[in-house]
């Protein structure tokens, strides 16, 4: 029988240490809304996410009220947008007319992010994908709610160099399109190398094409708790300090696969994954930086960071793989900037640098995220940025990513908000040495050799 | 048997348990043990209740307990016990 000091450590762990379930994400494949017609196929699309994700948020709340576990977000993932818009877009307008039907339709469910204004072009671009693209900057200042993520490179194929160095431009004409909002639209883009399909995380969730017609992907989070474990055994060794991230892992774990399953049921709507993630947020203490501080560096970026993060990725995984059925996802430590305080804190006091946050993302499991750089950092630099991220995904087997804000009218020195769930950054110094001649030699970099290492 | 766990925490005072069982037994939960211990002059209670033949749907019940305990002065919770033996239990 539950005692009395597990149940107390429970809800501890969910009143004081901001534990949550961060998401709870249903995918929805669009596959069967294909038409030729813009207007129809906006249309099929309408109708099929409200017909399939009509009781999430419901379902949502009331599970919250019955385990008494908060559930932050409820979200929807769709297939990537560059494929369904295909024979219908002639133009980058035709695809923004996609994202305001997402948006529009997000809104009327109550869902507060809808992803999958996506083109997986990791080896080519098809001529909708391009389009896709293109429409981006449009499509995120026009909607609230629509998430975009390219996949930009992978393993398995090398990178689209192509793609990186237009999503260089891309990026800048998203940060421009939103200029009064601290170029927000940026916060919602992501360029990614192996993504994976069945990611439940704004920005980078779509909803994979190896994925059945709809599915419930859950991500957890639990920074808090994390941090709160490792003050209990702060100065014991690395033995001590891995059994508790793990245990602690597995115990977070298993509640999101509880809530995965009751949401699946629920539903009816398949279990697809648990993506074992510490996730950030603004509010004080539910911090990864905090945890890094924890296990014992001064502040994220000072020296042993990255060996801090690779541990702490590493046992997150090893605990909760166990407690779940399916794991998937990022799963791993996020190492956002603007939606961590500490992270943020790290900045303003010269601990944490954009070369050092690169370093950690070799460690971590995704990547440069939510990082705010001047306005008037060149499309060639960011491209420069994109294309070292990827290669770092494609050469060591593992999920990557850049979310960089060039925020539209500020430089170092300047602070951009973005508001709630986003939160608010310092704006780092990128290097501006030019690599122009670099990514503008057209093409693509081969897939790697998978062995031979060293 | 459907369980449930109420948790009642807040500074003692008489007649706590009687008003939560009182509440309890009008809608047939039963109770099914019983544990309470004060920390820090801080009444803990928590109470393992059988849910499955209650008079209201759970919201309901969990509504009520809050204002109940909002009368008392104390916070009171009630939560499906799966999340417990999720956490807890492999």
């Amino acid at each position: 029988m539950i005692s009395m000091r597990e149940v107390l450590e429970t809800n501890d762990m969910i009143e004081k240490e901001n534990l949550d379930v961060r998401t709870i994400t249903l995918g929805i494949s669009l596959t069967d809304c294909i038409d030729p017609d813009v207007k129809t196929l906006c249309e099929k699309i309408r109708s099929k996410i409200r017909k399939t994700a009509r009781d999430l948020v419901r379902v949502g709340n009331d599970i919250e009220l019955e385990f008494g576990i908060p559930i932050v977000n409820k979200r929807i993932s769709v297939t990537p947008i560059g494929l369904i818009g295909a024979s219908a877009c002639r133009t980058p307008e035709d695809f923004a007319e996609i994202a305001k039907t997402m948006d529009r339709t997000a809104e009327e469910i109550g869902v507060n992010f809808i992803g999958g204004y996506s083109a997986i072009v990791s080896k080519g671009m098809t001529a909708a994908d391009r389009l896709l693209i293109r429409s981006i900057p449009q499509a995120l200042s026009q909607t609230g709610r629509v998430m975009s993520s390219i996949n930009t490179g992978s393993s398995q194929t090398g990178i689209n160099m192509d793609a990186v160095r237009l999503m260089g431009d891309i990026i800048l004409e998203t940060a421009r399109a939103t200029a009064d909002r601290d170029s927000i639209g940026c916060t919602k883009l992501v360029i990614l190398c192996n993504a994976p399909d069945d990611n439940p995380f704004m920005a980078g969730a779509f909803h994979g094409v190896s994925e059945t017609d709809a599915v419930i992907n859950v991500g957890v989070s639990g920074p808090g708790v994390m941090r709160t474990a490792l003050e209990k055994v702060r100065g014991e060794s690395f033995e001590v300090l891995c059994e508790t991230i793990k245990r602690t892992a597995a115990k977070v774990t298993r509640v999101g696969q509880l809530v995965a399953k009751e949401a699946s049921k629920r539903l009816g709507v398949p279990f697809g994954i648990v993506d074992l993630s510490l996730a950030p947020t603004p509010a004080i203490g539910d911090s990864v930086a905090d945890v890094l501080h924890e296990i014992g560096v001064e502040y994220a970026g000072a020296p042993g960071t990255t060996a801090a993060l690779a541990l702490l990725n590493d046992q997150v995984k090893q605990g909760g793989v166990m407690a779940a059925d399916y794991v998937g996802g990022l799963s791993g430590a996020f190492i956002p900037v603007s939606e961590d305080q500490g992270m943020i804190d790290s900045v303003n006091a010269g601990a944490l640098t954009m070369e050092k946050l690169e370093a950690m993302t070799c460690v971590c499991s995704v990547g440069l995220d939510m990082i705010a750089i001047p306005g008037d950092t060149k499309a060639t630099t960011i491209a420069g940025i994109l294309a070292d991220e990827m290669a770092i995904g494609m050469i060591n087997q593992k999920t990557t990513a850049v979310r960089v804000i060039p925020v539209a009218g500020k430089g170092v020195g300047d602070n951009a908000e973005f508001g709630g769930l986003l939160g608010h950054a310092p704006i780092m110094p990128v290097n501006t040495f030019d690599c122009s001649a670099f990514v503008n030699r057209g093409g693509r970099i081969p897939r790697p050799i998978h062995s031979f290492k060293n | 048997m459907k369980r449930a766990i109420i948790t009642v925490v807040g500074h003692d005072t008489v007649g706590i348990i009687a008003k939560v069982c009182t509440y309890l037994a009008g809608q047939q939960i039963n109770i099914l043990d019983i544990s309470q211990t004060i920390v820090n002059g801080y009444f803990n209670m928590m109470m393992i209740a059988d849910v499955s033949k209650a008079a209201k749907q759970f919201a309901e019940v969990s509504a009520d307990l809050e204002a109940l305990g909002e009368d008392i002065g104390v916070m009171i919770r009630i939560q499906r016990e799966d999340i417990f033996d999720s956490m807890h239990r492999i």
